[in-house]
């Protein structure tokens, strides 16, 4: 069955802002997905609220919002544009939840707008875990014992039937949020609450616990003939009680026999079938007893999901595309396969080489929560490498990562295992799943254990632990020999096809990373490249998509055109994500239409960038020197780009410039002006700007010392950090000393870093774009929260709406005098403090900045694709570039923060990044942009009900105004008894309630009611920090919106101003948009 | 091959190609046929097909042994592969079904097989160069030798290895209540006849020559045409036997089997620029239009033009448009050209067995309308 001839129009909802659980694989699949149905003639109209994704690139869909996603905006949007369907199923949890809210309230029914892809029923019967467990047993696929739980009492009595421990989940959450494994009363009724006030159901699975069996997974893809293919099979390293997220995953499963494989194979099928997914993708999941294959169903999501986009990555076999095709009507055997061109879309992909994803996560940012790994999804990120073997991919996989510091010691070179690892404590670690276990396992394996003892000890299969002790036992061999002299051509050649990195080798023998691979290249011994190909070769394949192994054959095929290398961005991370890999894309199109050949090197399965049809080759590589060189040798680019993806490709330009590799754009030299903080502080001083005074200390006493003399407070910055991590703001000496004691290194070579902090000093982020001649500010952003916060934590705004012309002018000048000096080609992010008229300068990244993409929207310039095309060698007169546009609307960025995944964690923001992502708000005044960015991020804004403030005394007065702001919009005031006193001192009606201590109800109780329906509170310092931190914990377990500055509480009042004066607009981008979209 | 592999077995084709690497099973040379098979799991099942005599085996998955050996795996006593190639095997298998090693499997059953190639590259070679004839060899890796062997040694074409690998004598593999139905054992696989059997059938099995009248003197309700190897055209006297059963007796014909059953209809077989061997196969069923993911390991296929009146195409293959299924509804032949049976492989059309069954409750209803050309 071909295109469905009544769909004229398709609306498709994003999955908004990049939180854990949800990240921008959603980006990828929503965007092929767009393009898909767009290349069909459909008019395509896509709701997301978050704009750092390629999916709401207004070239992407013909109509594009972004917007909050909620049911009335979704109203909204429908009222204006009148779609004939809906596609629910490549916004990930939240655009499905959002579809079937809107469903289930007839909103859907009213717009005459249908749900394609998956039917409301069908939803809900895979998504109802109580539904699902039943749908199952009429597939005839077992469960694990269970039972639906509403409240307490069914819970326990639950406890009795089915015995400790127990496994909670909720229904239609992501990421396991809402869930947990449980060993006895206490803990089960801690979690069954957390997890029904989760729920949107408000009901939870209590079931069996089988923890330590294997975790798989299938990703099912069926049409509307009832053909069934099973697109890829996953394989948990880690078993059952790690959540699949957080779980090192591989592909195809290694473990099953094909008997094992085809009875999960046929179960799959049953089910999608039972569950009637009409036209889409599944992933289902299922856990396996490894004594005697006993197999149970875990869950079902009838939508493309993390998996599906790993999937995609890992087989050449575009999920989400095919997924969309269907919805619309096609069948399997109607869509060519992409690769081989020849062959239809209905197959199964075969794999003739090996996939490992590993996650990658924050917990060095979240130190006050258990670092253990469970049933929710903590990890932020992911990487996935290929390989011919196992511990090819494996360790590819580990050097994508970039972990840096403690974690990866091994990875700097020392290798697994040293000498202070005893196997007890290492056997200790392992009990409990830690985020760092593979690296806790190589050490064990290192240190004697063997793999059935450490299977026996993790319920990891000793297939994988075999494989590990391959690696493993080679160091260790090495580890023995004299010296380089020593490596023979055959054991290099052994150890380069277990994946082992050159600089790791070359630290096992004392060498280092150059010797190893002068040594190895002095062989001729390179890596050949391998292509993806769905096929295992058995067709001749089209695909651009390669990885490195060490074998016979070299399939690389570089063009003839000039070829330029754009370096992705790795792993996401918090400070490093979408917006990278956004800016890469943009460039990598840009460079296309401009006649180049685009290379992109990238580890990240979870992004468009390394989507096959978004360069000439891509390359699924690490991004290390080593891996990239190989590249770069074989295409020979007549460049490198490296300010695109962030930090990862930045940390690289140094290696390759002394490797003389050409680097395009700003020249090595500059980027070093910009990164290294002598010659930075040289520079500006050069230029007569300002910088808050800083110095260093290489003992604890100087530290005292240097803080004095630059007074209190200061910013501490541990030497090796980047992108913020371990800053802290010192107000005084005890709080330095404590500080101190927290195990900071100190020392000559690792000095700590101290810098006078400006207190409320107006932060401000610029974007700038020059073509080493030329140069232009795209934007002046002003944060709404204070300099001390972290930019990427801060919500900011385009235009700046306090900060006066005169200062402006002047930050535009000084931003244009610092791009001169470092000859900018391409992008610069510049980061200011204004203190009263003073222009304070924090940092210059000469790179494309997190705000690019925000930028871009507010202002309607694409501004990742000018620079790319500047980088590429046009000149900004080419292009015909004097200034950037004058924005038409109020935009704000706000972040999303992750403290409801770290229990323990204070909900606190300062000079360290923690947010995982973030959303736009765009309107016609502040108040309203920044009510859609509130309701963007999930927290909203109450229109009434209790605000509860509790400020420090500074911020007293300034709290009154917007107090009395809040009476007169018919909020009821409490405060604890000083502020209340302040506030009828100054004639504001306000009721007292108890600290926490103080007496029964106190304000956390009154918060757990329901009562509170806003907290403004600022932290107060030491003294009643618990009391801080309990308000802040239970505002965030109840779903309270808190504010914890006075800027932030001055806009969140404005904001619930312009809600209450009428429904909120909403407005397409390309309504304001002069190029045709 | 470069210079710092640890070489001790080598892969020598007729073209004067060759591949290095280790060996992981007995000593020894062998020649052969070489085939790729992009199964990623069943490695056991395929090197026990006996559709795998005459032929080198290299699996493009490149991790094998990874669950070891079991012996409810086989589908055939014995492993039938002459050789085996693989990218690497695995030292330490895992499973709760593991009997033995791989390595060790094939070390005492005498099958020579070597790891550490460069898999993808032969597969690459083997699909633009077509099929062919090689020698695998631990003891000897003089290139020159070796490829004389190669070129010396008897290919596919024309071999009957179907009565090589036949039983020697009549058997009955079960009883059952619903009436008898006899296998030609071309080569079959263990997992046709337990589809068979499960259906209630009594299942007895007769080697590859056995005569027509021999056939229906056993009164069966269906005759199963199995699988097996080499050029259908070489297996004496089948084609005559079948096209003296075909009208007289439902029959279900399946890949080597499918192909006799063509020939006896009259029509020819040709031999593919390289066969379609794998696990991912898409073909569709042409009466439902619904598609099935199958398992398949072909070198030759039935020439659609050469079909005779009557004798329609059921199934075709996705990839290629090759004919995987015939239909003679008066006839009542079921045949297909791929393994219904999989193992290994999707289940998707074990349905093909159903409808068989419901077919030996019919009876033809016509003779064919040509009788085959002797061969
Ligand atoms: N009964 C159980 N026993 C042990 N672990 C479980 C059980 N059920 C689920 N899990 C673990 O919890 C993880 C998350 O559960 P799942 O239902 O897949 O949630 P989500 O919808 O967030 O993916 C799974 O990946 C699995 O490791
Ligand atoms: N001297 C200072 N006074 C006040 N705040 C500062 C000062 N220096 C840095 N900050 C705050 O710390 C944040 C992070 O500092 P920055 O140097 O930009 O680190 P990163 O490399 O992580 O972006 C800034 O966004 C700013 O809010
Ligand atoms: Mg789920
Ligand atoms: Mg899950």
């Amino acid at each position: 069955m071909p295109l469905r001839s009544d769909l004229k129009k398709v609306l498709l909802i994003g999955s908004g802002p990049i939180v854990i659980g949800q990240a921008c694989e959603f980006d990828y699949s929503g965007t092929q997905a767009c393009r898909a149905l767009k290349k069909q003639g459909l008019e395509v109209v896509l709701v997301n609220s978050n704009p750092a994704t390629i999916m709401t690139d207004p070239g992407v869909a013909d109509r594009t919002y972004v917007e909050p996603l909620t049911v009335e905006i979704l109203e909204r949007i429908l009222e204006r544009e009148k779609p004939d369907a809906l596609l629910p199923t490549v916004g990930g949890q939240t655009g499905l939840n959002l579809a079937i809210e809107a469903a289930e309230k007839g909103v859907l029914a009213r717009h005459g707008v249908e749900l394609i892809g998956a039917s409301l029923e069908a939803i809900r019967m895979a998504e109802d875990r109580e539904q699902f467990k039943r749908a199952a047993a009429r597939a005839g696929v077992e469960t694990p014992r269970s039972g639906r739980v509403r409240s307490l009492d069914d819970a326990r009595a639950l406890a009795v039937t089915l015995g400790f421990p127990l496994v909670v989940r909720a229904s239609f959450t992501l990421g396991g949020l809402g869930s947990g494994t449980v060993f006895d009363l206490a803990e089960l009724e801690e979690t069954v609450t957390i997890g029904i006030a989760a729920s949107p159901m408000h009901e939870v699975l209590v079931e069996e616990c089988l923890t330590g069996w294997s975790e798989f997974e299938l990703e099912v893809m069926r049409d509307r003939n009832d053909n069934v293919v099973v697109v890829c099979s996953i394989e948990n390293f880690d078993p059952m009680g790690v959540h699949t997220g957080d779980s090192i995953t591989v592909a195809p499963a290694q473990t099953l026999s094909d008997k094992g494989y085809q009875l999960m194979r046929d179960a799959a099928q049953r089910i999608i079938r039972e569950i009637k997914v009409e036209a889409g993708g599944s992933n289902v999941q299922f856990a396996v007893n490894p004594k005697d294959g006993r197999m149970v169903v875990i869950e079902m999501n009838p939508r493309v999901s993390r998996s599906s986009a790993l999937a995609s990555k890992a087989t050449g076999f575009p999920i989400a595309k095919i997924a969309a095709l269907l919805a619309v009507g096609y069948t399997l055997d109607e869509i060519p396969n992409d690769i081989t061109k020849a062959t239809p879309a209905c197959f199964e992909p075969a794999l003739d080489y090996c996939v490992v994803k590993i996650p990658r996560w924050a917990f060095e940012k979240f130190k006050d929560t258990d670092p253990v790994l469970g049933t929710r999804m903590k990890s932020v990120g992911e990487i996935m490498a290929i390989g011919r073997t196992f511990p090819e991919a494996l360790m590819k996989g580990l050097r994508s990562l970039e972990l840096d510091g403690i974690a990866m010691a091994a990875e700097r070179g020392e290798g697994f295992g040293r000498p202070e690892d005893d196997p007890r404590t290492l056997r200790e670690h392992l009990l409990r799943p830690h985020w760092q276990r593979l690296q806790q396992l190589f050490a064990s394996l290192a240190v004697g254990e063997t793999p059935e003892g450490l299977a026996e000890a993790t319920g990891i299969d000793p297939w994988f632990l075999h494989q590990m002790k391959r690696i493993t036992d080679t160091e260790a061999e090495w580890r023995e020999l004299p010296s380089l002299a020593a490596i023979t051509p055959q054991r290099l050649w052994r150890a380069k096809r277990l994946g082992i990195s050159d600089a790791r080798l070359g630290a096992l023998v004392g060498a280092t990373e150059a010797d190893v691979r002068a040594l190895r290249l002095g062989l001729g011994m390179r890596p050949t490249y391998k292509a993806v190909d769905t096929c295992a070769a058995e067709f001749e394949a089209q695909t651009p998509y390669f990885y490195s192994t060490y074998e016979e054959e070299d399939e690389s095929r570089p063009g003839t055109a000039p070829r330029i290398v754009i370096l992705g961005s790795g792993p996401n991370r918090i400070g490093q994500g979408i917006e990278f890999d956004y800016c890469c894309v943009q460039a990598a199109e840009a460079l296309k239409e401009d006649g180049y050949e685009v290379i992109l090197i990238n580890s990240n399965p979870e992004t468009v960038s390394t989507d096959y049809d978004t360069s000439t080759r891509l390359y699924f590589e690490p991004l290390t020197l080593e891996d990239v060189m190989n590249v770069i040798e074989v295409e020979q680019p007549v460049g490198v780009i490296v300010q695109l993806g962030g930090q990862t490709p930045l940390k690289l330009a140094r290696g390759l410039h002394e490797a003389g590799v050409p680097l395009m754009g700003t020249q090595f030299d500059d980027i070093d002006r910009a990164e290294n903080r002598r010659r930075f502080a040289d520079l500006v001083e050069e230029l007569g700007l300002l910088q808050p005074a800083s110095a260093t200390a290489t003992s604890r006493d100087d530290a005292f010392v240097v803080a004095e003399r630059l007074g209190y407070p200061v910013l501490v910055r541990p030497s090796y950090v980047l992108g913020g991590r371990g800053m802290r703001t010192v107000y005084d000496r005890d709080d330095l000393a404590s500080v101190l004691d927290g195990g900071v290194a100190l020392s000559a070579d690792e000095p700590l870093l101290l810098d006078k902090f400006l207190e409320d000093a107006i932060e401000v982020d610029v974007d700038a774009l020059g073509d080493g001649t030329d140069f232009v500010v795209a934007a002046v952003m002003e944060h709404i929260e204070e300099a001390g916060i972290h930019s990427g934590d801060s919500s900011c705004v385009i235009p700046p709406y306090a900060l006066g012309d005169e200062l402006v002018a002047r930050i535009k000048e000084q931003t244009l005098a610092l791009a001169r000096a470092l000859r900018v080609r391409g992008l610069l992010n510049v980061q200011f403090a204004v203190r009263g008229d003073r222009i304070y300068l924090i940092e210059a990244n000469p790179r494309a900045s997190r705000t690019v993409p925000f930028v871009a929207k507010a202002i309607d310039w694409p501004l990742a694709r000018l620079a790319a095309l500047v980088i590429g060698g046009k000149s900004l007169k080419d292009l015909g570039i004097t200034t950037a546009p004058e924005p038409k609307l109020v935009s704000i960025k706000k972040p999303v923060l992750p403290f409801a995944r770290f229990p323990g964690e204070d909900a606190l923001l300062g000079p360290e990044m923690k947010s995982t992502g973030e959303v736009m708000g765009r309107d016609v005044d502040f108040g309203r942009a920044f009510a859609k960015a509130q309701l963007g991020s999930g927290e909203g804004l109450p229109s009434g009900g209790t605000a509860f403030i509790s400020v420090k005394d500074d911020d007293k007065r300034a709290v009154i105004f917007m107090a009395k702001r809040l009476v007169d919009l018919g909020f009821k005031l409490i405060a604890t008894r000083g502020t209340t006193r302040f506030f009828k001192l100054n004639g504001l009606e306000c009721e007292t309630v108890f600290k926490v201590h103080e007496g029964k109800p106190d304000i956390v109780d009154r918060i757990a009611t329901g009562e509170v329906t806003l907290v403004i509170n600022t932290p107060l310092g030491r003294v009643s920090q618990f009391d801080d931190r309990a308000i802040r914990a239970a505002a965030l377990r109840h779903g309270v919106p808190t504010v914890t500055t006075i800027p932030g509480a001055l806009a969140a009042v404005s904001g619930i101003e312009a809600m209450l004066k009428g429904p909120l607009g909403v407005r397409a981008l390309q309504e304001d948009s002069c190029a045709p979209a | 091959m470069k210079p710092w592999m640890d070489a001790d077995a080598c892969l020598a084709l007729e073209d004067g190609r060759m591949f290095y690497g280790r060996s992981f099973g007995a000593k020894g040379a062998c020649a052969g046929e070489v085939v790729f098979n992009t199964a990623m799991s069943g490695y056991q099942e395929i090197y026990s097909d006996p559709s795998y005599a005459g032929q080198i085996v290299c699996l493009t998955y490149p991790l094998i042994g990874n669950y070891g050996v079991t012996d409810a795996d086989f589908e055939s006593p014995r492993f039938h592969a002459e050789g085996v190639i693989v990218r690497e095997h695995c030292e330490h298998p895992s499973s709760w079904r593991l009997e033995a090693r791989l390595g060790d499997w094939l070390t005492e059953r005498g099958i020579v097989a070597i790891s550490e190639v460069d898999t993808r590259a032969l597969t690459r070679h083997i699909r633009q160069a077509g099929e062919l004839r090689g020698v695998l060899s631990t003891d000897d890796l003089d290139p020159g030798r070796l490829v004389e062997r190669a070129r010396a040694s008897t290919g596919l074409m024309g071999a009957d290895l179907a009565s090589r690998v036949t039983c020697a004598a009549p058997y009955v593999f079960a009883p059952g209540e619903r009436g008898r139905v006899v296998v030609y054992d071309f080569g079959v696989k263990r997992t046709i006849l337990t589809e068979v059997a499960r259906r209630g059938f009594a299942v007895e099995v007769v080697p590859a020559h056995t005569s027509a009248a021999d056939v229906l003197a056993r009164n069966p309700v269906g005759v199963v045409l199995s699988n097996g190897p080499g050029d259908p055209a070489a297996v004496q006297g089948a084609p005559e036997a079948v096209a003296a059963l075909l009208g007289k007796v439902p029959v279900l014909a399946i890949c080597l089997g499918h192909q006799i059953a063509g020939l006896a209809l009259g029509a020819t077989t040709s031999k593919l620029k390289f066969g379609h061997h794998g696990a991912n196969h898409p073909v569709m069923d042409l009466t439902t239009r619904r598609v099935a993911v199958t398992s398949q390991n072909h070198g030759f296929v039935v020439d659609e033009k050469s079909l005779p009146a009557g004798c329609r195409v059921s199934h075709r293959s996705l990839n290629d448009g090759a004919v995987e299924g015939i239909a003679h509804d008066a006839l009542a032949l079921v045949s297909v050209q791929y393994h219904p049976e999989s193992a290994p492989g999707p289940h998707d059309s074990t349905g093909l067995f159903d409808r068989f069954a419901e077919l030996t409750s019919t009876r033809p209803v016509a003779a064919p309308a040509s009788a085959p050309v002797p061969a």
